[in-house]
C-alpha cells in the first residue's frame, strides 16, 4: 500500500510543505550568512507568505480531507489561511523599522514568525486533538520567543515569560481536557467525536470545559484574559501587533471548528459557556479599557472585548453565526493592523510614543494620521457607515436568530460603554491642544495605514461579495 | 420616470462637495475662502436638485417615487433609495437650511475651516440619506453616520463646556439606536429582508410588535428628544457653534418624528396603539414641563431648546393620535419647526457674534440699535409661540385638532403649552429687545449685515407663507399620510373586532 492511497495525499498540504521548507531554507540563509542578512531574511519571510497565500487562494474548491482525516481543506481554512497569512504578512512588513536598529538585527524574528504561521495553518486545518495540540504548540512556541525579542528591555522580557507561563498552563488545561474528551468518546478526530457526543454527560463535559479553556486563553477571552494587557504592553509594538491580528485568527478558527463540527450534538452544553465567556469579555473589553492610559493596553483591553464580540457570532451555533465569526476576524484585522500602524507612526524625535496624551492635538499637526485613527476608532466602537459596524451586525444578527436575546441586549450595551473609550481618544486629537510635532511617517507603514483606512473607510461599497466569500466559508463547515 | 439616479445624487452631491474642500489644500485666507465657496455652492447645487425632486414628484400617488434599487448586501439587503410624501418635505427641509448653515458660519468659523465645512457637507449626505433610505441597514447607516460629524462639529468648534456637551450627545444618540438595530435584526429575521416597503406590508406577531416598538421608540424618543430623555439636547444646543444648533434642531431632531412615521405606525400598528397612551402622556408632561423649564432659563440657546422639546411635543403627540389631522399636523410642525427654531437660532447667533455672550442679562433696549434685528426676531418669536398667521399655528393647531378627536385630556393639557411658549418667548424678547438701551457694551452694536439678512429674510418668507397658506406642504404630503393612517387604522379595527368575535 503506497502512501497516496492510505488517505495521504501531500496536494492539500501543499501550501504548509513550502511555507515549512521556505523558513528552513531562511534559517540556513541566517545561520551561515549572520546578522547582516536580517533585511533580506524579512523581505524574503514576506514574498514567502506571499507565495503561500497564493497557494492556498489556488487549491482547489471543496473539502479536501488528508493523514487520515486530521488535516482539512475547506473553504473555512481557505479563508481563514489567507486572513492569518495577510495578518503576518503586514506586521513583517511593519517590523522593518524595529529590526533595522543595529542592536536589534535579529533574523531570527522572521523565521519564528514563519514558524508561528505554519502552526496557525495546521490549527486552522486541524481535524482531530492531535493535530489540533500540534499546531497550537508550534504557534505557540515561536510566540514566546517572538515575545520577548526585544533582549535588553525588562518588559519585553517579562512579557515573553508572562505568556510563556500562562500558556504553558493553558496548553496543559487544552491537553487534560483533550484527554478527558478522547477518554469518554474514544477517539480524537472531529467527526468521530461528534458521532459519539450525542448526549452529554458529565465527563465529556468536564473535558469540553477545559478544552474550551485552553482555546479562551489563546483568543484571550474572560475569564483567561489576564496576560494580555500585559504582553501587549510590554512586547515590542510590531509583536503586539501580530499577535493581535493572525494568531486571533487562528485560535478564533479552531475555536469555531472544534464547536461546531466535533460537539454539535452537545450545543446547549457550549453554548452557555461562550454565552458567559462573551459577556464576560465584552463588558470586561468595555469597562476596563476606560481608565487606561496607555494606548497598546488600551488596545489590549479592547481587543478582548472584541473577541467577546466575535464569539456572539459563535454562541449562537448555526451557520449564520459561523458567517458573523468570518466577518467579524475579517474587519478586526484590519481595523487591528490599521490601529497598530498608526501606533508605530507614532513617534517624536526618533523616540516610540506609546500614552494617550501623545495623540493630544494630532488632528492640527498631522490632519491624515488623526483622520485615519479617528475613522478606525469610530469603527472598532461600530459606528456606521465603517466597517466595524457590520462585523457587528453580522455576529449579533445571528444571536437574534438563535434567540439568545439577553446575550444581544448585554452585548449591544457594553458597545455603547466602549464608544466612551474610543471617543475619549478622538477628543485627545481633535478637541485638545498640540502636544507638539510627530516625525515623518515611514513609507511602509503609511501604506499598510492606507489600505487598512481605506478599506474600514469604504467597507460599505465592497461588503457584498466579501459577505459571499464568507457565507460559502461558513457553510462548509456544516 | 427617471433617466438618471436624482434622489442618489442629491444625497452623495455634498459628499464630493467634501472631497473638493479636502482636495483644495492650504491654510491661508485665500484658501479658507475656497472652502467657503465651494461649500455655499455645493449646497446650492444639492439644494436646486432637490427642487427637480419636488417638480417631478406626483403628489396624487402614495407610492415612493425616484426609486432606485441596487445589490448590496447578499439576502435582502439592498440599496434602495425612495421618497414619498412624508419623506420628501423633509429632504427638502434639509438641503434647503444647509446653505443658511454655511452663510451663517461664514465670519463666526475662523479656525479649521475646511474641516468644518466638510463635516457639514458630509452630515448633509447623511441627512438627506436618512430620509430617503428604504431599507433598514442603509438607513441605520445615514442615521447613526450622523454622530460621528455632529460629535467633531460640537467637540471642535464648541463652547467651552463643549467636550462634555459632544459626549452625551453622542452616547446617549448611541445607547438609544443600538436596541433599534437590535430590534431591526429581529425583523430581518421575521421578514426575510430589511426592504422597508416590503416589512410595511409584513404582519409583525404580536409580541414582537411591542418589543420592537419599544426599540424604536428607545432610539426615536432620544432623537426626537421626548421627555425625560431629553437633557442631552439643552447641553448640546448651548455648546454647538450657531451652525450647528441650527442643524440640530431644524433636522436631526426631525429624524426621530420621521422614524415613527416611517417606522413605528405602519410596521407595527397594534403596539402604537397599545403605547399611544404613554406617549401622550409623556408629549403633555414634554409640553407643560419643558415650557416651565424654559422659563426660568437665563441662557437664550437654553430656552430656544426647552422650546424645542416642547414643540416636538405637538409632534408625537399629533402622530400617535393616528387621526389624518394629527399625523398631517406633526408633518407640517416639523417642518415649520425646522424653519422657525432654525431661524431662532440664527437670530441668537447673530446677536452672540457681536458681544460673545448668549445670557439675557447681557442684553436689553436691542431695538433702539437694530430695528432691523428687532423685527425678524419678533416675526420668529411669534412662529415659536404660534400666532395665527405663521407657519407655528398650523402645525400647532393641526396636531391639537387631531389629539381632540382621540384623547381629550391630551389635548386639554397640550393647549396650556401654547400659553406658556407665549409667555417664555415673549418674556425673551422683551428682555432682549426691549427696555432702555442702558448697558454700555450694547451702544455701538450694528444692525443686521447684508449677510445677515440674505440668511434670514427668506426665512421669514417661508414662515409667514406657510402660516397663511401651508397647502404646499399639506398638498404635499396628503396621500401618504392618508395612507398611512388608512392601515393603521385598519390594522387596530381588525383586531378589535377580532376581539370582540372571540
Amino acid at each position: 500500500m503506497s502512501f497516496e492511497t492510505a488517505g495521504y495525499q501531500l496536494a492539500p498540504v501543499l501550501p504548509e510543505i513550502v511555507l515549512a521548507v521556505g523558513a528552513m531554507a531562511l534559517l540556513m540563509l541566517g545561520a551561515y550568512r549572520g546578522e547582516g542578512t536580517t533585511k533580506a531574511v524579512t523581505t524574503l519571510s514576506v514574498l514567502l507568505l506571499v507565495v503561500v497565500g497564493v497557494l492556498v487562494y489556488a487549491q482547489p474548491a471543496g473539502k479536501h480531507v488528508t493523514f487520515g482525516g486530521s488535516f482539512i481543506v475547506d473553504d473555512f481554512a481557505r479563508f481563514m489561511k489567507i486572513l492569518a497569512l495577510i495578518g503576518s504578512a503586514v506586521t513583517l512588513v511593519l517590523s522593518t523599522e524595529f529590526l533595522s536598529d543595529p542592536s536589534r538585527r535579529i533574523f531570527e524574528y522572521a523565521i519564528l514568525v514563519l514558524l508561528s504561521t505554519l502552526g496557525m495553518m495546521v490549527l486552522i486545518s486541524a481535524g482531530d486533538l492531535i493535530s489540533l495540540y500540534l499546531g497550537l504548540e508550534l504557534m505557540s512556541l515561536a510566540l514566546y520567543v517572538v515575545a520577548a525579542s526585544n533582549r535588553d528591555n525588562a518588559k519585553s522580557t517579562e512579557a515573553g515569560l508572562k505568556y510563556f507561563v500562562l500558556g504553558a498552563l493553558s496548553s496543559g488545561m487544552l491537553l487534560y481536557g483533550s484527554s478527558l474528551v478522547y477518554g469518554f468518546t474514544g477517539t480524537v478526530s472531529f467527526t468521530g467525536i461528534a458521532s459519539a457526543a450525542t448526549v452529554s454527560n458529565v465527563g465529556l463535559v468536564f473535558g469540553l470545559v477545559f478544552l474550551l479553556a485552553g482555546l479562551c486563553f489563546k483568543v484571550s477571552a474572560v475569564p483567561f484574559h489576564m496576560w494580555t494587557p500585559d504582553v501587549y504592553e510590554g512586547a515590542p509594538t510590531p509583536v503586539t501587533a501580530f499577535f493581535a491580528s493572525a494568531p486571533k485568527v487562528a485560535a478564533l478558527a479552531v475555536f469555531t471548528r472544534v464547536t461546531l463540527t466535533a460537539f454539535p450534538g452537545i450545543v446547549s452544553q457550549w453554548q452557555q459557556i461562550l454565552v458567559f465567556v462573551a459577556i464576560a469579555s465584552m463588558a470586561l473589553g468595555s469597562f476596563a479599557a476606560i481608565g487606561q492610559t496607555n494606548i497598546k493596553r488600551l488596545m489590549a483591553y479592547s481587543s478582548i472585548g472584541h473577541m467577546g464580540f466575535a464569539l456572539v457570532g459563535l454562541a449562537s451555533g448555526t451557520v449564520e453565526g459561523a458567517q458573523g465569526v468570518l466577518m467579524y476576524i475579517v474587519i478586526y484585522v484590519a481595523m487591528t493592523l490599521g490601529s497598530f500602524s498608526i501606533i508605530l507612526a507614532m513617534k517624536r524625535n526618533g523616540q516610540a510614543v506609546e500614552q494617550i496624551s501623545d495623540f493630544a492635538g494630532l488632528s492640527r499637526t498631522n490632519p491624515l494620521l488623526a483622520f485615519m485613527f479617528a475613522m478606525l476608532l469610530f469603527s472598532l466602537a461600530g459606528i456606521p457607515p465603517l466597517a466595524g459596524f457590520f462585523a457587528k451586525w453580522y455576529v449579533f444578527v445571528a444571536a437574534i436568530k438563535a434567540n439568545l436575546f439577553t446575550l444581544a441586549v448585554i452585548g449591544v450595551l457594553t458597545s455603547v460603554v466602549g464608544a466612551y473609550y474610543y471617543l475619549t481618544i478622538v477628543k485627545t486629537m481633535y478637541f485638545d491642544e498640540p502636544a507638539g510635532q510627530v516625525d515623518p511617517v515611514r513609507v511602509e507603514v503609511k501604506t499598510v495605514l492606507a489600505v487598512a483606512g481605506v478599506f474600514n473607510i469604504l467597507f460599505a461599497l465592497f461588503a457584498g461579495p466579501v459577505v459571499t466569500v464568507a457565507s460559502a466559508a461558513a457553510k462548509s463547515l456544516f | 420616470m427617471t433617466t438618471w439616479p436624482i434622489l442618489s445624487v442629491t444625497t452623495f452631491l455634498p459628499l464630493v462637495g467634501a472631497l473638493i474642500v479636502y482636495l483644495s489644500r492650504g491654510d491661508d485666507e485665500a484658501s479658507r475662502r475656497n472652502a467657503r465657496w465651494i461649500a455655499l455652492w455645493t449646497t446650492l447645487i444639492t439644494f436646486a436638485v432637490s427642487v427637480i425632486l419636488v417638480m417631478r414628484f406626483d403628489p396624487s400617488s402614495a407610492d415612493f417615487q425616484f426609486v432606485e434599487k441596487a445589490n448590496w448586501l447578499a439576502t435582502g439587503i439592498t440599496y434602495h433609495m425612495g421618497v414619498d410624501g412624508i419623506s420628501l418635505p423633509l429632504v427638502i427641509l434639509t438641503t434647503a437650511i444647509m446653505p443658511f448653515c454655511i452663510i451663517a458660519s461664514w465670519k463666526a468659523i475662523t479656525n479649521r475651516v475646511r474641516e468644518y465645512m466638510m463635516a457639514f457637507l458630509i452630515l448633509e449626505t447623511l441627512m438627506v440619506g436618512t430620509f430617503s433610505a428604504l431599507d433598514l441597514v442603509l438607513f441605520y447607516l445615514f442615521f447613526e453616520g450622523g454622530l460621528i460629524p455632529m460629535f467633531l462639529i460640537i467637540g471642535v468648534w464648541g463652547g467651552p463646556r463643549r467636550v462634555y456637551a459632544s459626549f452625551k450627545f453622542f452616547l446617549y444618540t448611541l445607547l438609544g439606536s443600538v436596541l433599534m438595530l437590535l430590534a431591526i435584526m429581529a425583523l430581518y429575521w421575521n421578514g426575510g429582508t430589511t426592504d422597508i416597503p416590503t416589512l410595511m406590508h409584513t404582519a409583525v406577531p404580536r409580541s414582537l410588535q411591542t418589543w420592537a416598538w419599544l426599540a424604536f421608540f428607545a432610539s426615536f424618543a432620544v432623537k426626537m428628544p421626548m421627555w425625560p430623555v431629553h437633557t442631552w439636547l439643552p447641553d448640546a444646543h448651548v455648546e454647538a457653534p450657531t451652525a450647528g444648533s441650527v442643524v440640530l434642531a431644524a433636522i436631526l431632531l426631525k429624524m426621530g418624528g420621521y422614524g415613527f412615521l416611517r417606522f413605528s405606525l405602519p410596521m407595527f400598528p397594534l403596539a402604537s396603539h397599545d403605547f399611544a397612551p404613554l406617549v401622550f402622556t409623556l408629549s403633555a408632561i414634554a409640553i407643560i414641563y419643558t415650557s416651565l423649564v424654559a422659563l426660568m432659563q437665563e441662557d437664550m440657546k437654553k430656552l430656544i431648546a426647552y422650546s424645542s422639546v416642547a414643540h416636538m411635543g405637538f409632534v408625537t403627540m399629533g402622530i400617535f393620535a393616528g387621526t389624518m389631522q394629527g399625523v398631517a399636523g406633526g408633518v407640517f410642525q416639523m417642518i415649520s419647526h425646522g424653519i422657525v427654531s432654525g431661524a431662532l437660532f440664527l437670530c441668537v447667533g447673530i446677536v452672540y457674534d457681536r458681544m460673545h455672550t448668549r445670557e439675557i442679562a447681557a442684553y436689553g433696549g436691542l431695538v433702539n440699535r437694530m430695528p432691523l434685528y428687532a423685527l425678524t426676531f419678533m416675526v420668529f418669536t411669534m412662529a415659536n409661540v404660534g400666532l395665527p398667521g405663521t407657519s407655528g399655528f398650523v402645525g400647532e393647531f393641526m396636531t391639537l385638532l387631531g389629539t381632540f378627536k382621540v384623547s381629550i385630556p391630551t389635548a386639554f393639557f397640550a393647549t396650556f403649552g401654547v400659553i406658556l411658549s407665549a409667555a417664555y418667548a415673549l418674556w425673551l424678547y422683551r428682555k432682549v429687545v426691549f427696555g432702555a438701551l442702558v448697558k454700555p457694551s450694547l451702544m455701538s452694536m450694528k444692525d443686521l449685515t447684508f449677510r445677515e439678512c440674505v440668511t434670514l429674510f427668506p426665512l421669514i418668507a417661508l414662515t409667514i407663507l406657510f402660516g397663511v397658506y401651508p397647502k404646499p406642504v399639506l398638498d404635499m404630503s396628503a396621500v401618504s399620510v392618508q395612507q398611512l393612517v388608512n392601515n393603521y387604522n385598519t390594522a387596530v379595527t381588525a383586531v378589535k373586532a377580532a376581539a370582540l368575535l372571540q
